[in-house]
């Protein structure tokens, strides 16, 4: 059909290479092998029948058979359903096989908050976090949210948990998140299943994704590997990122990184089925071009967008949902670098069909999140859903009026029963950040520029939205659960 | 001397072996290490990392000069330590307990030998009593700490804590660094210095190591 995947053109692997990266992949995994830390991992791979490569101080290589990749391939599910924290009826996000939508959830775990108002880059509290989550909440384009920063005013040791906890309490999207300890899982996990009941009821309705990030070069870490076992284990969809850095802690080649980022994912694959077959997992990633004069890992960069899409082609070939961090940007404010990098990251995403979008509001590296550029962003993803819908016949002839009005006798389109049948549906109308006004009018308005209208979005937002709040149950057994972690680190009271 | 202006060259062009024969050859001519090490060695490192700085070099020549340093340092190290002129330091670093991500800190190592600096790397996932027993056994003066996680950055006050039990804190400076990080918390646990990047990593140890 047509219709499906109009907008997904975009393939910047040729047939031949698409395969060859594949195929690379699948020797990297056999010869080189990956280095795993993790014990369960290490059984995992062991009881499966891997050959040992080299057993090193604190974990064991194992050269991985392309055999054990494509059966696991075979087992992993091609569609993940999302739903809302209330669990509502119909998912919220519908990914991978058969799904024709581009969903948004803003980038993850920033040590940074953009301050709009003093100008300046500063550590967030819980109520940055509390503010950024509702913003999420309201904004009609982001579909998800992420356990976005790290609040600076509880311990480090309970963060990860945190974070969660007030993302479960702000909104009710889904969430993306993902632990910084060993004893986060388990705590995140009872989160989840107080809010949907049972383990078996959150089984069926997902709501929660956790990132698993493997280290680049080739290993699982036992952190990363943790995570991904338990995650299968409870059914809950865990998302790989793997993070090739070109010439930094990757092939410096794009082809070269992407065959890293094949190799790592799949080797996460392998792992996620050992533990469970039929787990629900998800190809992402967060590859970057590491820059040369700098030394840093710009996320805006056009090479990492081409190594994104790569990924995202080769994921589609294997027929998974996929995931990208794109959409993100290296300015350290909300500014034009901010936007053009944000827009054409977006746009690339949509046109390689992918699944699912972590990006808005990010900025610095993945290092910082605004509110402003949230909102911003925003736009950019209600552009980019319509551009993923393409340009369909919606009518029959398709210039209905040119070959049925007499547009020589005056007849003009404002008001024909075809413009009046599709003047809506047709096209994206963007909220006031994005600036249509006659130049006088705008003027008038008082000039402002997008970043300033973005401001005032975020204050009228605020200020009027009211997510629906959680049942009293549930708010007060979460409420027990965090009260419980803060008292074993020394928080006598959590921030309010 | 123009066999030390040859020098300088062949380390800013990065050609490894060359600065290794040349400072041999230097050293057989009857050069002093100390001359050959302030005369050529660092000014080609300091040339370097202003072109560095100006985007001129890129990450990796800015490596291989180091790298063409330390192999030149080889053959220095043992002349200087013997005829008793004073080193510019001796650092031991390594990324803190539990985190995983060491490629920043690799970075500055390079960039602490390409300054001339003798540099012991422990690596990735380094305990408090690991960094302890490095600044023991190499006579250290610079301690190196890196994290970057938000969760691992805690294990830094450990080590300085346990550099403190050991006896060893007055004998080195402690200087922080990695994403997480910042000057305000270097001030919290007591590091004597905290840099953004390899560049300014590398003048901050000149700094720390010259105020002693």
């Amino acid at each position: 059909m047509s219709e499906i995947r109009n907008g997904r053109v975009l393939k910047l692997l040729d047939q031949r290479l698409e395969d060859r990266i594949i195929d690379e992949a699948m020797e990297v995994l056999e010869k080189t092998g990956v280095l795993v830390e993790n014990k369960e991992g290490i059984q995992l791979l062991k009881n499966a029948g891997m050959n040992i490569i080299r057993t090193m101080e604190k974990g064991t290589v194992f050269s991985i058979k392309r055999s054990l990749v494509e059966d696991s391939l075979k087992t992993t599910p091609s569609s993940i359903k999302l739903y809302d924290r209330e669990g509502g009826e119909e998912p919220t996000l519908s990914i991978g096989e058969g799904n024709n939508e581009i969903y948004f959830d803003p980038a993850s775990t920033a040590l940074y908050v953009f301050d709009y108002k003093k100008k300046e880059v500063r550590v967030p509290k819980t109520n940055d976090l509390v503010d950024f989550v509702k913003l999420a909440d309201a904004l009609t384009n982001i579909d998800a949210q992420s356990t976005a920063m790290i609040p600076d005013d509880v311990p480090k040791d309970i963060v990860d948990r945190y974070r969660l906890y007030v993302v479960l309490r702000n909104s009710n999207k889904p969430v993306v998140t993902g632990t910084f300890t060993l004893d986060g899982f388990n705590v995140m996990k009872d989160m989840l299943v107080a809010v949907r009941g049972s383990e078996k009821a959150l089984q069926e309705k997902p709501f929660a994704i956790f990132s698993v990030c493997p280290s680049p070069p080739l290993k699982w870490s036992n952190l990363t590997c943790h995570d991904l076992i338990e995650c299968a284990k409870a059914g809950i969809p865990a998302e790989f990122i793997s993070m090739p850095m070109t010439g930094a802690s990757a092939p410096v080649t794009l082809a070269g990184a992407v065959v890293q980022h094949t190799a790592e994912t799949l080797s996460g694959i392998v792992i996620g089925q050992l533990a469970k077959p039929g787990a629900p997992l998800i190809y992402g990633g967060s590859p970057t071009a590491f820059d040369m004069r700098k030394g840093t890992t710009p996320m805006g960069a056009i090479e990492t967008m081409m190594i994104d899409a790569a990924y995202i082609q080769i994921g589609r070939r294997l027929g998974l949902p996929t995931q990208a961090y794109m959409g993100l940007s290296d300015a350290k404010l909300p500014d034009s670098q901010a936007g053009l990098e944000s827009g054409i990251g977006s746009v690339l995403a949509a046109l390689s069909g992918v699944d699912v979008v972590a990006g808005p509001g990010m900025l610095a590296f993945e290092s910082c999140q605004s509110m402003e550029k949230l909102v911003i962003d925003n736009e950019i993803a209600g552009m980019t859903k319509r551009l993923v819908k393409g340009i369909v016949a919606r009518t029959d002839p398709l210039a209905e009026d040119l070959l049925h009005g007499d547009i020589y006798q005056g007849d003009h389109f404002l008001t024909s029963p075809t413009t009046m049948k599709w003047f809506k549906d047709e096209f994206f109308y963007p909220g006031s950040v994005i600036d249509r006004d006659d130049v006088d009018i705008w003027g008038q308005k008082g000039g402002s520029t997008a970043e300033e209208r973005a401001h005032e979005d975020v204050e009228k937002i605020l200020a009027s939205h009211e997510p629906i709040p959680l049942s009293e149950t549930v708010e007060k057994e979460l409420v027990n659960v965090m009260e419980k972690e803060a008292n074993k680190y020394g928080l006598k009271q959590l921030p309010s | 001397m123009a066999i030390l202006d040859d020098l300088k060259v062949t380390v800013i062009d990065m050609e490894v072996e060359k600065t290794a024969k040349l400072t041999q050859k230097a050293l057989d001519d009857g050069l002093e290490a100390g001359e050959i090490l302030d005369g050529a060695l660092i000014p080609a490192m300091d040339l370097v990392g202003e072109q560095y700085e100006r985007g001129e070099k890129y990450v990796p020549e800015m490596l291989l000069s180091a790298h063409a340093m330390k192999g030149a340092m080889k053959l220095l190290r043992p002349l200087l330590v013997s005829s008793g002129a004073k080193m510019k330091g001796c650092v031991v670093m390594g990324t803190v307990e539990g985190d995983l991500h060491d490629i920043g800190q690799n970075l500055v190592g390079m960039m602490f030998e390409g300054a001339g600096f003798e540099v012991y790397n422990l690596g990735a996932e380094i305990s408090a009593e690991e960094f302890v027993k490095g600044v023991r056994e190499h006579e250290a003066n610079l301690v190196g700490l890196s994290a970057l996680l938000t969760t691992t950055m805690l294990h830094m006050s450990e080590v300085i804590d346990a550099l403190k039990e050991a006896g060893l804190r007055d004998q080195v400076k402690v200087m922080i660094g990695g994403a997480p990080v910042s000057q305000e918390f270097a001030d919290e646990i007591g590091a004597d210095g905290y840099a953004p990047d390899a560049a300014s990593a590398v003048k901050l140890a000149e700094q720390l190591v010259s105020h002693r």
